[in-house]
């Protein structure tokens, strides 16, 4: 399965969720694929896709938030595995894209993709429902059916060739935090 | 419960019930200890223990974004751990956060670790552009107040520095 397949794939179950993307081409190909104010695209901050997502969770408890994170920038911060399930958001579905590399910078490996099963990871921090999709048939499945838990989706190395994503800064903060207020109001 | 807490422990709850802080994520000083019992046993904030700062700063914006008005809690040490989600995704974007920060390796330290962090710290906001405030005892209240104010006008991060002498104030 090729990533950019795979965001559609989130995205398109995600319809009705506020989504947090993980900077550089994931982020570049849900905006090719399915652009829309729900989006907050990550330019920089790496590893902390995961965070920004558990504080939206916690804030908008009406609304399933969904974070796509990837292996590497997972790795950054995986002490947010214990906090995710510490604080136990029954609306909060982290979506881990698992293709063992820094794809991003040129696909260097990353440390988990050798020994690391992050599945197991997510587990042992205690996250109660920890799921993993090879397939788009999987993933489909349970993008659509998970409401919270952490998802480890696999997926091959490599990015799509789409532009820059053509929003300033601001204007993605701005029509995002209108969207994501919007729901926690109705 | 609060008789029993110093002065700046009540200090600064004040000033966060004030402006209506309605969550905080924290790691713990020394110095915070009080404040953080006194946070955890709140119902109308919603407190999240953090396992390094920079997982804070990425809690409170997104936070931020749903609508919620939050404040992160810790040691300056912390701050060192936050750099790059402060510059790269608070002042990018321009998001604002309350950082209340325990100011250690000043006068009074008595850990020699803390010191090149408590020098340091001054200078690595000013680097940044993050507006400070430096209240003494009886000032706190209004730092926060004004800090969270122009926190909102000026799409920035705002640290609140208090130091070891604020802390031992009776």
């Amino acid at each position: 399965m090729k990533r950019i397949d795979a965001i559609e794939a989130v995205a398109r179950e995600g319809t009705g969720s506020l989504i947090i993307c993980n900077l550089g081409y994931p982020a570049r190909e849900l905006f090719h694929v399915a652009d829309r104010a729900e989006n907050f695209y990550m330019l920089g901050s790496m590893g902390l896709a995961s965070s920004i997502g558990l504080g939206l969770a916690l804030a908008c408890k009406d609304k399933r938030v969904i974070a796509i994170d990837g292996d590497g920038s997972i790795l950054m911060n995986l002490g947010s595995l214990s906090t995710i399930a510490s604080q136990e958001p029954d609306n909060y579905l982290l979506v881990v894209m698992d293709n063992g590399v820094y794809g991003s910078t040129g696909c260097q490996p990353s440390a988990a993709s050798g020994k690391t099963n992050l599945s197991e990871v997510a587990k042992a921090a205690g996250i109660g429902n920890v799921r993993e999709a090879s397939s788009a048939r999987e993933l489909r499945d349970y993008a659509r059916k998970m409401r919270a838990g952490v998802l480890v989706v696999k997926v091959e190395v490599g990015n799509a060739d789409v532009p820059l994503i053509d929003l300033e800064p601001n204007e993605i903060l701005e029509r995002f935090t209108r969207a994501a207020r919007a729901s926690r109001s109705s | 419960m609060i008789d029993e807490m110093n002065r700046g422990t009540t200090e600064v709850y004040t000033g966060l019930k004030r402006i209506g802080v309605d969550m905080v994520a924290s790691l713990p000083c020394v110095n915070l200890r009080e404040l953080l019992t006194l946070i955890d046993s709140d119902k109308g904030i919603k407190h999240v223990p953090i396992s390094r700062e920079e997982e804070g700063i990425g809690i409170c914006a997104g936070a931020f974004m749903g609508g919620m008005k939050p404040a992160i809690l810790m040691q300056n040490s912390g701050l060192g751990n936050s750099i790059n989600a402060l510059a790269s995704l608070d002042l990018l974007y321009g998001i604002p956060v309350l950082m209340i920060l325990s100011h250690r390796g000043v006068e009074g330290e008595e850990v020699s670790a803390q010191v090149p962090m408590g020098n340091l710290t001054g200078p690595f906001l000013r680097a940044m552009g993050i507006p400070t405030y430096r209240p003494i005892i009886g000032k706190a209240a209004d730092a926060i107040r004004e800090g969270w104010e122009r926190a909102i006008a000026e799409h920035t991060p705002v640290a609140i520095l208090l130091d070891i002498s604020f802390w031992r104030s009776v």
